[in-house]
């Protein structure tokens, strides 16, 4: 049986890497008692797999892992087990029974959205208004936004316009924060910070790492639309039901 | 293509509050997005033990001196760290040494070391304790009281700062790192921290200063503390006098055993770190102790006697352990695993009981016979995994000299016998400079390996071959350790190890399977350096301290060891490295670990000495008790047979 967790993670959790989160919650499986399915073979190891890997100071709370069970707990249950054995900073909030034939999280998806905004008791560079402009003038304006991702072997110049799905601000606390929804997968894989550095370089402004908490609210696959040839995204937490 | 839908929904929660108010990190965001594996730092991990400080009437921070992924594969600090926390007067936290990278931040920015756990100061600690398992770690001890802002110099601090506390095998000699101490435990932390708490807390209700406590903690059995003792030298560098300079402190203090393996404190709910640990698994200890009298190894001397835990509550620990860790593999941890009396029925359970659930056994050290091969074919691959043997020397006549009672025919027949199961991978581990050592001992390493191989293609037809064998032989240079029979022995100047490697290296070369044979050997300068400073005295202090100032740190690590400045540190100090090393030292000396009764006898390790010199091999502790002294402590191996 194909299962979906959906989990959220925060707080110091944000510094445990993509591949220690796997360590992670095989051994937390373990701990609560999934009835998880092994490979063949001298050093079995689980059914496993993650949707799109989370960078190293980026939050979330749209995360998910598929798994193949032998016999599931209902997910109230299995939420609850999982809960009871997590570290602070990892909360599980869905888990759902996929249907037989559902393909990996990690193939199906197509885009993510994520909120910017600058941590508490770092500066913010610009006015909101002045982010409006920039935004006005950098994304929404031009036919175009070419920017080129420098990747181990070569470089590769993507045009955001047609990868960035949406690029907006609103303000919370007096602060802003920017909202991004971005393709993302193994095809065209658009890195929130790739964007935000862009539109601050064409503003004047330089990108500081650590200032900016990248917050990622949740991924999506692209369910073709019968009517014509376009598509709309669906989260991957609403793709299966509950057990 | 076309987006038909965008989706941006109004903020589910508040995003600019912390989730987990309750525990802030020490180091910022702008230093943990710095840092290689911030998540060292952070603490929070599955089972660490979080308390209320201000519940707690005790806070320690146990500290291990080397990189997080390798202080949390130590057993020793789970034991006690689950045992401390036990007591609701006391919250035990983790602390580790930061990698060079923070560790120059830190200085820079002068930010206080903190305990993984409340990721408050080290400085506000009661107590600090650091494990002591090697002795290259030396330096990462400065590190970290520097680090922490506490005193170098035990006679340096002052109330306010806690109570420094070294332990484990390192500690059967504190001499060279005594000034920094406030009080070493001698022996196994089980049995005496309970009398040191309570004292503690009835001197602080009291009023009493920190001089006061450690005078009355100096009666606690297994305590020493430095301050109150005093050695004089002779003319001639030796020891003339080792003694208390207060009335009513003891002159000798007593290593501590528990007796009982039983009833002792087992982490049940080990911390599972976020990192892959260099252990990334449950460690199941079978037994304490070994029987076997090699007469190099310093474990298997202060250890003494051989404690077993029984099969039954192994069993329950295993269960209960994988439970809580959820660990995808259990290893088996004891000095030699082959001589536990349940061997058999333990691991048939551990092979049943993974098999259900996925879970990989792992079996080191055990030797090589038909069972293990059995076992071992069972939870391994063969074709991948490879046998490890350790003769420790390479002609029988040296294996008698170090009473390693591993013939070359038990070698040749368990080689075989594992071909013949479908291995063709062999390790084998040999030391350098051992005493009495001759050229011809050293070749023999070489054609060891060789005859090895030559079974492997005797046995094993062409046919059924999976490729050629590979043995791979690793030597390291001997080191000698206080309490062991070699103490007496001598070392030799690096450049002298390097030609004895090459002697081997070049037998390698004239062997005719050379081609199936790798040969990897250690360095040199940092096994001289280690010898200093496991029979050093208290003048070595300042050279530790020298080197510090100097930059030295991780000196465990090789691409952080620089012997150079050592050299330098040593002459500045002016002190001679080679009196602690290049030098036979005589039966009657005095050495500096003398006070510590180890139980082990200087008499019956002198015995050993002759006979080792003698080549006479000294039969095990089940075959015949050599009445060593560890009997003392009433358990273990020496009372089996009686009731
Ligand atoms: S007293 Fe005898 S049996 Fe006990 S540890 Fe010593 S040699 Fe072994």
């Amino acid at each position: 049986m194909k299962i979906r967790i959906k989990f959220r993670k925060y707080g110091a959790m944000k510094f445990v890497g993509h591949l220690d989160m796997m360590r992670y919650f095989q051994k937390a499986m373990r701990r609560a008692e999934i009835a998880i399915c092994y490979s063949e073979g001298f050093s079995p190891h689980q059914i496993m797999s993650f949707a799109a890997p989370l960078g190293v100071g980026v939050t979330s709370d749209g995360e998910y892992l598929d798994i193949e069970v032998g016999a599931s707990k209902t997910s109230g249950d299995a939420i609850r087990d999982l809960n009871a054995v997590m570290a602070d900073g990892v909360e599980i909030t869905g888990y759902q029974k996929l249907p037989d034939n559902a393909k990996t999280a990690m193939s199906v998806v197509a885009a993510a959205d994520y909120d910017l905004f600058y941590k508490e008791g770092y500066h913010v560079p610009a006015s909101v208004e002045q982010f409006e402009e920039g935004i006005e003038a950098f994304f929404v304006r031009p036919s175009e936004v070419l920017v080129t991702k420098a990747t181990k072997k070569s470089e590769k110049t993507m045009d955001l316009k047609k990868l960035v799905y949406d690029f907006r601000i609103r303000v919370e606390d007096g602060r802003p924060v920017f909202y991004l929804l971005l393709s993302t997968g193994s095809v065209d894989n658009v890195k929130p910070e790739l964007v935000f550095e862009a539109l601050l370089a064409s503003m004047g402004l330089v990108f500081e790492a650590d200032a900016v908490q990248i917050h990622r609210r949740d991924v999506y696959a692209a369910r073709a639309l019968k009517a014509d040839d376009g598509f709309r995204f669906c989260s991957l937490g609403e793709m299966g039901e509950m057990v | 293509m076309e987006l038909q839908e965008k989706t941006a929904p109004e903020p589910s929660r508040k995003l600019h509050e912390n989730p987990d108010k309750k525990r802030k990190l020490a180091l910022s965001d702008k230093i943990l997005l710095r840092v290689e594996k911030p998540a060292r730092y952070i603490g929070g991990e599955v089972n660490a033990v979080m308390k209320d400080p201000s519940e707690v009437d005790i806070r320690f921070a146990f500290c291990f001196p080397d990189v997080y992924e390798i202080g949390m594969s130590h057993l020793g600090i789970q034991i006690l760290y689950d045992m401390f926390n036990r007591r609701e007067d006391v919250w035990c936290e983790r602390v580790y040494s930061p990698w060079p990278d923070l560790h120059r931040v830190m200085k820079e920015e002068n930010i206080p070391l903190f305990a993984l756990e409340s990721q408050q100061p080290v400085r506000q600690m009661d107590f600090l304790g650091i494990t002591l398992q090697y002795e290259m770690c030396y330096t990462n001890i400065l590190q970290i009281l520097d680090l922490s802002g506490i005193p170098l110099s035990a006679s340096g601090r002052g109330e306010r700062d806690p109570i420094v506390i070294g332990g484990g095998p390192c500690a059967y000699n504190p001499e060279p790192i005594a000034e920094f101490f406030d009080l070493f435990y001698i022996g196994e932390g089980e049995t005496q921290y309970d009398a040191l708490f309570d004292l503690y807390k009835k001197m602080r209700s009291e009023g009493a200063g920190r001089k006061a406590f450690l005078r009355q903690a100096a009666g606690i059995p297994g305590i020493y503390v430095p301050s109150l003792y005093e050695a004089v030298y002779r003319g001639d560098g030796t020891i003339a006098q080792f003694h208390p300079i207060e009335e009513g402190v003891p002159g000798t203090v007593r290593k501590q055993v528990v007796t009982d393996m039983e009833r002792a404190v087992c982490p049940e709910r080990p911390v599972v770190p976020f990192l892959k640990a260099t252990q990334d698994r449950v460690v199941l200890e079978i037994q304490r102790g070994c029987i076997r009298g090699c007469r190099f190894c310093q474990a298997g001397m202060i250890y003494r006697p051989v404690r077993e835990k029984s099969v039954e509550r192994l069993k329950e620990l295993a269960v209960t352990m994988l439970k809580s860790t959820g660990h995808e593999e259990i290893s088996l941890s004891s000095l030699s695993s082959s001589d536990y009396s349940g061997l058999d029925r333990l691991v048939t359970f551990l092979v049943e009981e993974c098999r259900k659930s996925g879970v990989n056994i792992s079996l080191p050290s055990l030797r090589i016979d038909a069972f293990s091969l059995d076992v071992m074919s069972k939870v391994q691959d063969v074709r991948k995994s490879s046998l490890t043997f350790a003769p420790e020397a390479g002609s029988q006549r040296l294996r008698d000299v170090i009473n390693k009672g591993l013939t070359e025919e038990v070698i040749l027949d368990g080689a075989q016998m594992a071909f013949e199961g479908g291995w063709n991978k062999v390790k084998f581990y040999f030391m350098l400079g051992l005493p009495t050592e001759t050229e011809e001992d050293m070749r023999a390493i070489a054609r060891l390996a060789d005859e090895t191989a030559a079974r492997y293609y005797e046995t094993v037809p062409k046919e059924k071959r999976n490729g050629r064998c590979q043995i791979t032989i690793s030597t390291s240079f001997f080191v000698p350790k206080p309490f062991t029979p070699f103490q007496w022995a001598r070392m030799y100047p690096p450049e002298d190890y390097i030609g004895r490697a090459k002697i081997v290296n070049n037998a390698v070369k004239e062997q005719l399977n050379r081609k199936s044979i790798r040969y990897n050997w250690h360095e040199a300068d940092v096994a001289v350096l280690e010898g200093v400073f496991a029979r050093g005295d208290r003048r070595v202090g300042a050279v530790i301290r020298r080197a510090y100032e100097k930059g030295a740190i991780f000196d465990a690590w090789s691409e952080f060891f620089d012997y150079g400045r050592w050299t330098e540190a040593f002459a500045e100090c002016g002190v001679d490295p080679d009196f602690y090393v290049m030098r036979e030292r005589g039966l009657d000396e005095i050495f500096p670990w003398d006070f510590i009764d180890a139980g082990v006898k200087k008499e019956f390790l002198k015995r050993e000495w002759k006979r080792a010199m003698e080549g006479v091999v000294t039969p095990n502790c089940r075959m015949q008790c050599q009445g060593c002294g560890a009997n003392q402590f009433g358990g273990g191996v020496c009372y089996e047979n009686q009731d």
